[in-house]
């Protein structure tokens, strides 16, 4: 019974009370139903890349998938992929797996700062890079490590960046996971949600306005599509038919909120693209093969002028939102065991196993040369330092790239911090700690 | 040399630097048809094609995201935002990316693009067509913002602004589009043609950003001020037979503070004068520098004048626009004190 201060004017006794949903996901200890509308490996035709967007839009309650429970790849989704490129598939997410527990372990010895893991995600980004092209551009969110390392990016580099140490190409500007590489076709993280979403449809545009080949993908969390930027970038994509991926990465959580309060009154995630004629796909992101083939469909649809495509990937976040989050207030107990999409890189090496293609013994080789290479990789990073000791770039350097000529008044404050760490060296300040200058 | 108004110099501008550089685009709402609701842009789409000047959905964080998006590519987008009440959907765009893209990324990618926007009041325009949001972009580090006040130093500066390697926050002052409005809304428009800053040389020529001009020399009092407010204290200067010098700052940032301090120097007094609401304003800022840089030459403490700390008012406009009688009294009150 609702007991409050009545503020309505209406005296109408016979007037219906309105009552607002205010949403109750499943949360803690009452779990979801996690994945809705699964369909059966191979069940999903693979429409013409013209095929009418109404068309498209019947397959948005279903899943695409194309590895059965078995590893056998069946269906028309099947991508012509040789087992050498299955194999580097299945080496990119090993490798990001390898790479993200490594420096978890860092942040739990307190080497560094921040971290944020794609744990169960690794399909997504390592298969729609393998997709891609070089020159095409990814505007990712701060979990798609995976285009980066399967890019080739060195892993040194980025664990210099995550070290915040004075080889950090960024200087220390950014958090550590926000990396940057033009080279390797991967725009400035932001951290703040969506802003990129919209950015991305503006370089695709871009690229098309110039004639270019190049094409965009942009990368979201489901949580984020209710930010405005994500509907201004279906906006813009509808109107010029972007060549543009808009990918939807729903691994289930944004912080401490299901999915299921993120999608309010639709079904799927994928249902927003239909209200602007964008086709959109909803597609198993735990199915490398899966993965690959409907980025292909997408790219080749961008390249071919046929305008953008939505992709809604179904995972789910196995780990915490970052190293600064509690996730056991409110994720349910064996939520990882019983997710029915299973975990990607066990499922493409079931497949190559069952192919032929790779066997037990080989795998145990690899993960224990990943290990190796990752080891070996943030022992010499940390061997350049890190912003815990103080190595870090100096502090006049944050002056730099405020502008692409540095202004007056920048060079004025600039001087006051050049200045006031010549007057520490010289002692004339014995006050401060040389360990200040890190904050 | 031809006169123009202050529209057909931004026009204008627009012209020559599409001319010179093919990876200028100009996109926003109405601006490609129709050429924009006060016509900057008309003419564009007709000569350029529809792939230099387009119409944009109404999104302002769309067309400035975009924007940002087509500047990482290689283009140089010079958008405009219909009116510059309009941008705040637009501010997560500006602040948070297009102003940050080069640091934060170390200079991997930058933002060179131009965001123009019709500013201020005068035309009873009310709380959302006459907003004079600079003290919001000023603030922001990464920002170039540039307030002009007349058609010569508008191609000018809007030229010099595309070639800019970084984003500028280009305000135009709508009152003046047409004429230098002198701050007697019940007098008739004067154009642009009978004033000598109407003259507008054809061809490509720039004005350094971050340079300020001497509007008008004097030596009893110093008026620092840009945009619309330039004529409103050159006509209270003149109505009070004050013997005003007033810089029109053209950049707030970067600021011209050898320009400013000079002026202050001379004059041991200053009056800072903008139409933006006053708390927190630009003109804090200026008072602030004054204060640093000429303490000791002030003969008598810094007024400001201001638009009033209240919403545009639609009705009573001319009561909360900061007219000759305000400004007036100001002046007055400084060469006595």
């Amino acid at each position: 019974m609702r007991c409050w201060t009545r503020v309505s004017t209406n005296d109408d006794p016979d007037a219906t009370g309105l009552r607002l949903r205010i949403p109750d996901p499943a949360r803690g200890d009452r779990p979801a139903d996690r994945v809705r509308f699964i369909s059966k490996a191979g069940e999903m035709k693979r429409p013409a890349l013209d095929e009418r967007v109404e068309r498209v839009a019947l397959m948005r309650q279903q899943l695409v998938r194309v590895l059965d429970d078995d590893g056998q790849a069946v269906g028309e989704w099947v991508p012509d992929l040789s087992a050498e490129d299955k194999l580097a598939g299945l080496r990119s997410m090993m490798l990001v797996r390898a790479f993200d527990a490594r420096l978890l372990r860092a942040h739990r010895q307190g080497k560094i700062s921040f971290y944020m893991q794609s744990l169960g995600e690794e399909a997504i980004a390592c298969g729609q890079q393998q997709a891609l092209r070089p020159g095409d551009m990814h505007f990712p969110t701060y979990r798609q490590q995976g285009l980066l390392i399967s890019a080739g990016y060195p892993l040194v580099t980025m664990m210099n960046q995550v070290l915040s140490n004075d080889l950090d190409p960024l200087h220390g500007r950014q958090l550590p996971v926000m990396y940057s590489s033009k080279e390797h076709g991967f725009f400035t993280i932001s951290g703040n949600l969506a802003t990129q979403y919209i950015q991305a449809v503006g370089w695709a545009m871009a690229s098309a306005l110039r004639g270019g080949t190049e094409i965009a993908a942009a990368w979201i969390g489901e949580g984020a599509t209710a930010e405005s930027d994500f509907h201004a970038a279906l906006v813009f994509a509808s109107t010029y038919q972007a060549p543009i991926i808009l990918n939807i990465v729903n691994n289930h959580w944004a912080i401490s909120t299901p999915e299921d309060f993120a999608r309010g009154a639709s079904a799927t995630f994928a249902d927003r693209g239909f209200g602007f004629s964008i086709p959109a796909l909803r597609v198993d992101g735990n199915d490398y093969l899966a993965v690959h083939a409907v980025s292909q469909w997408a790219a080749e649809r961008a390249r071919t002028n046929l305008g953008p495509t939505l992709v809604e990937w179904v995972t789910l976040r196995r780990g915490a939102h970052s190293t600064s989050d509690d996730p056991s207030v409110y994720r349910p107990e064996g939520e990882a065991e019983s997710f029915p999409l299973g975990d990607p890189i066990d499922r493409l090496r079931q497949h190559l196993v069952a192919a032929g293609d790779w066997d037990d013994e080989r795998h145990a080789q690899l993960v224990a040369e990943l290990a190796a290479e990752v080891d070996s990789s943030f022992a010499e990073a940390l061997g350049h330092g890190s912003m815990k000791d103080g190595t870090t770039s100096s502090p006049a350097s944050m002056f730099d790239d405020v502008f692409h000529e540095l202004p007056r008044h920048l060079l004025d404050q600039r001087a006051q911090v050049t200045g006031e760490l010549k007057d520490q060296e010289a002692g004339a300040d014995t006050d401060v700690d040389p360990g200040e200058k890190v904050g | 040399m031809p006169t123009m108004s202050m529209i057909e110099a931004i026009r204008d501008a627009h012209m020559v630097a599409m001319q010179r550089d093919d990876r200028v685009v100009v996109f926003g709402e109405d601006v490609g048809y129709f050429g924009g609701v006060f016509r900057c842009t008309q003419g564009l789409q007709e000569r350029f094609g529809p792939e230099r000047c387009f119409d944009a959905p109404i999104n302002e964080s769309g067309i400035v995201g975009a924007a940002v998006g087509m500047a990482a590519y290689g283009l140089r987008p010079c958008v405009e935002i219909q009116f510059a009440d309009y941008m705040y959907p637009a501010y997560d765009q500006i602040v948070s990316e297009a102003a940050r893209l080069r640091h934060r990324s170390a200079g991997d990618f930058s933002a060179p693009l131009v965001v123009r926007m019709p500013t201020g009041g005068g035309i009873y325009g009310g709380q959302t067509h006459s907003q004079s949001p600079e003290a919001l972009f000023t603030h922001v580090s990464g920002l170039t913002t540039v307030v002009v006040s007349n058609p010569y130093d508008a191609k000018g500066l809007l030229i010099a602004a595309i070639e800019d390697e970084d984003p500028v926050i280009f305000l135009e002052p709508k009152r003046v589009y047409n004429g230098p409005f002198d701050g007697h809304h019940d007098r008739p428009i004067v154009p642009w043609a009978r004033h000598p800053l109407g003259d507008v040389p054809e061809g490509h020529y720039t004005i350094e950003l971050g340079t300020a001009r001497v509007h008008r020399e004097g030596s009893a009092v110093t008026v620092l001020t840009y945009g619309t407010l330039v004529h409103v204290a050159q006509t209270a200067a003149e109505e009070q037979d004050v013997d005003a010098e007033i810089i029109d700052l053209r950049t707030l940032v970067p600021l011209d503070v050898d320009a400013i301090a000079a002026s202050v120097t001379k004059t041991g007094r200053c009056l800072v004068l903008h139409e933006a609401t006053l708390t927190s304003g630009f003109g804090a800022e200026l008072s602030a520098v004054v204060q640093e840089r000429c303490f000791y030459e002030l003969e008598a403490p810094i007024v400001r004048v201001a638009g009033w700390d209240t919403p545009y008012p639609h009705a009573l406009e001319w009561d909360y626009f900061p007219g000759p009688d305000r400004v007036g009294r100001a002046l007055r009150q400084l060469v006595r004190s």
